[in-house]
């Protein structure tokens, strides 16, 4: 009878253990699992991260200046060009002919200088002529052997000498003039035929032809690219909330999207004073350390900027602070129950670590990982870790 | 005084237990798909409550950003911010998409978000949040990825660096956290085929293509690769401030929707999720009526097994109610053992389900109250025909 009553009990207290084991550490009403870590003091190593497009610092799409067809090409892309080389011609089509006009007109005003000094010296010769004749008639004049009206007829003809001796010098000072007119009109004519001519403004390489032979060009329309290929950098854009600590000089660990399994060693070479306002981010200039990098420009490059390391900073894994109504705060495990706990947060570093200025002590035990939103009633308990990682 | 009733178990213990195991599954069941719709209706509600804000703001006149798409500039946000009563406002993409996953495609909702702003996920299970600025995920662990692991989306590979829980859609597809302007490039950005494409269509296009107007080809094509739109802008309010005041302004001076707390959860589990919510619900109640109806027969059959033994019982001069009081017991015994078998078994078994279960105390005690009424009924047709007995069927039969 005893037997059978132990045995009923017994059964009893192994459903109801089950029961309880189960809805205590299984359901809903299990204690939510938290994994908690002390604050650490060591080094904190802070790099910013950012993406960007390999770019020649200084490129020259090279354009001309008037509008033509493009008459040959004389480089293509992969080229290497000299400064000053030609790489393109353009048709220059009356050009050539307008250039020997002007060049006639020049060798006509020298003809014309030399008509105005022949008429200039038969002026000279003239008017010395009439003035030798009128200090004659002067005197016989003053003799009474020719009348007052011979006189007058003479000092008429010496004046028109005179004056046709001022007219032959002006048409000489004219002439001469007419001849450095023309000869700056072929001058000019010449420039504009050397314009014809598309010149490499540096020792660089083609990256680009945009435009085939045969086709119209306007002024200001790229014909072709160049740009020095040692002259790489990446137009890096970086998230302005980070962008606060990177200066000139700081070093970069670069990748590139054609090497992912390679970094690169780099420089910033430039914080640029003006911010992207739509995206928010801020452009840093990273050059290569090697300058020879197979690179392809336009390609994309992962870049992260080392800032000075942080040493003997108080820290904990970012994933424990959160923010509460505008509070970073951690929640702190006291006596199993959460407290929050309001803190002042430094910088955050890129492998999860976040430097706490102020608010917490050594030894609080921080919540780092929950199963869900802690709230201050909540059941924990502390696990060593929620996912087998 | 003897226990007949446990007197009589023990004689057949075996078959008893057994009995009631079989019962404690059906049970089970009956709890699980309980436990399924909760889950269904709960999925809906933890991704109102996941999001951690007070007001969705979304393209005017749609039901955004979860049952309608809906679209927004992104700077929409520095308006928002400037509405009173506003305490922080955080521009976020969702975008349903498959991923592959140890060569298997897992269905996800990839969520883009601002660090720091309303939208992210308030805990993790391990890992960091994200610290880059492009190119890192944070995954629910129902999508199976572990952290460090590689995946692709379109363009570009992610690398897992935190793992998060219960962070599903709607539909309960698990979440993936990638920061914003990489979702916006996912979910704007075309294919390279599609933008070759593109590109030559508009290149031979001569109202993009004048030969007199340099650059406005490259213009033309630059302008359409750029995407700076969002589906919805998470607002949190000021402490003391009203929720529905501060949506009135927005919607008011903004011409854009803009949902509370309870509007959104109306929206989302009395019309996204109705239908397929109360058709679980049809099946659960009519699973619960065949549960019920097969515990009953079970034990009236158990009893009509044992009516020789009854009669012998009636001719040594047993009692009426020592008899019921038998019959009684072991139905109560037999629910009670079926009960403690389902609960755990659906315990045991609910987090093996690709969707969210979600077992509540109160449909347990519920379950417990039914089933325990269900056996006391049932006992009652079973002591009726008891009772009935002839006692001379214990010698007669």
């Amino acid at each position: 009878m005893s037997k059978l009553r132990f045995k009923i009990i017994l059964l009893v207290i192994l459903l109801t253990s089950v029961l309880a084991w189960v809805i205590f550490t299984q359901g809903p009403l299990a204690p939510v699992k938290v994994t908690t870590e002390k604050i650490q003091t060591g080094n904190l190593v802070v790099e910013v991260f950012g993406i960007g497009l390999v770019e020649a610092r200084h490129s020259y799409d090279i354009s001309p200046v008037m509008t033509g067809r493009i008459k040959s090409l004389l480089v293509d892309q992969g080229d290497r060009v000299r400064k000053g080389q030609v790489v393109a011609i353009l048709d220059p089509i009356d050009l050539d002919e307008k250039l020997a006009s002007s060049r006639l007109i020049a060798e006509r005003s020298a003809s014309s200088i030399k008509i105005a000094e022949a008429e200039l010296v038969q002026a000279e010769s003239q008017s010395r002529t009439i003035s030798s004749t009128y200090k004659r008639y002067v005197e016989l004049h003053s003799k009474g052997f020719v009348s007052q009206e011979m006189l007058d007829a003479k000092l008429n003809e010496k004046t028109a000498a005179l004056a046709a001796l001022d007219v032959a010098n002006a048409s000489l000072a004219s002439a001469k003039r007419d001849q450095l007119k023309a000869q700056s009109d072929a001058a000019g004519m010449k420039s504009l035929r050397n314009q014809t001519r598309l010149l490499s403004p540096i020792n660089g390489i083609v990256t680009e032809t945009m435009l085939e032979q045969g086709v119209t060009v306007v002024p200001g329309q790229a014909v072709l690219q160049v740009i020095a290929p040692t002259d790489l950098w990446i137009k890096t854009r970086i998230d302005q909330k980070q962008a606060g600590m990177i200066k000139a000089g700081q070093k970069a660990i670069i990748v590139l999207s054609s090497h992912p399994q390679t970094s690169i060693s780099g420089t910033v070479e430039r914080v640029d004073l003006i911010s992207d306002s739509v995206t928010e981010e801020r452009i840093v200039n990273v050059s290569f350390a090697d300058p020879e990098i197979n690179s392809s420009l336009g390609e994309y490059a992962e870049v992260t900027i080392k800032l000075p390391v942080q040493e003997n900073a108080r820290s904990i894994p970012t994933a424990a602070v959160k923010r509460i109504n505008q509070q970073d705060g951690v929640w702190v495990l006291q006596n199993s129950r959460a407290r929050f706990v309001p803190v002042k947060i430094g910088i955050e570093s890129l492998d999860g670590r976040t430097q706490i200025l102020d608010g917490l002590r050594d030894g609080d035990e921080v919540i780092v990982y929950s199963q869900q939103a802690i709230k201050e009633d909540l059941k924990l308990k502390i696990v060593p870790k929620i996912v087998g990682n | 005084m003897i226990n007949l009733a446990s007197r009589d178990i023990f004689h057949s213990w075996g078959k008893f237990i057994f009995t009631g195991v079989g019962l404690g599954l059906l049970i089970g069941v009956t709890l699980t798909m309980a436990g399924v719709y909760r889950g269904m209706v709960d999925d809906a509600k933890v991704m109102i409550d996941n999001a951690g804000t007070d007001i969705w703001v979304v393209q005017q006149d749609t039901l955004g950003p979860y049952a309608e798409p809906s679209s927004i500039h992104d700077d929409v946000v520095r308006d928002i911010l400037g509405q009173d009563g506003v305490m922080e406002a955080g521009n976020v993409a969702y975008l349903t998409m498959q991923i592959q996953q140890d060569g298997k495609d897992v269905r996800i909702m990839l969520v883009g978000i601002e660090q720091g702003k309303p939208g992210e996920p308030a805990f993790l299970v391990a890992g960091r949040p994200i610290t880059h600025s492009h190119y890192e995920a944070l995954a629910d662990i129902k999508t199976g990825l572990t952290i460090g692991e590689r995946f692709q989306i379109r363009r570009h590979q992610y690398t897992v660096v935190g793992l998060t829980r219960r962070m599903v859609s709607s539909s309960g597809d698990p979440m993936v956290f990638v920061p914003l302007k990489d979702a916006q490039e996912v979910q704007f950005l075309k294919d390279n085929d599609a933008l070759l494409n593109d590109r030559a269509r508009t290149t031979v296009n001569p109202a993009f293509n004048r030969p007199g107007v340099p650059g406005l080809l490259d213009s033309v094509l630059a302008n359409q690769i750029t995407s700076h739109m969002v589906n919805a802008v998470l607002v949190r309010i000021k402490n003391g401030y009203d929720a529905e005041a501060v949506a009135k302004q927005i919607r008011r001076w903004k011409h854009l929707q803009a949902y509370t707390k309870d509007q959104m959860e109306e929206i989302l589990v009395a019309k996204l999720i109705a239908t397929a919510s109360k058709q679980i619900f049809m099946f659960l109640v009519i699973l619960a009526i065949v549960s019920a109806a097969i515990v009953a027969f079970i034990i009236y059959t158990m009893t009509l097994n044992k009516i020789r033994e009854i009669a012998v019982l009636k001719l040594v001069g047993a009692g009426n109610q020592t008899i019921s009081s038998m019959i009684l017991q072991q139905a109560l015994g037999l629910g009670l053992i079926g009960f403690v078998v389902g609960k755990t078994a659906a315990t045991i078994w609910a987090p093996l389900f690709p969707k969210y279960v979600l077992l509540i105390p109160g449909d347990a005690i519920l379950g417990f109250i039914l089933v325990m009424l269900m056996c006391s009924l049932a006992s009652i047709f079973a002591i009726r025909a008891a009772l009935q007995v002839d006692p001379a069927t214990a010698i007669g039969g």
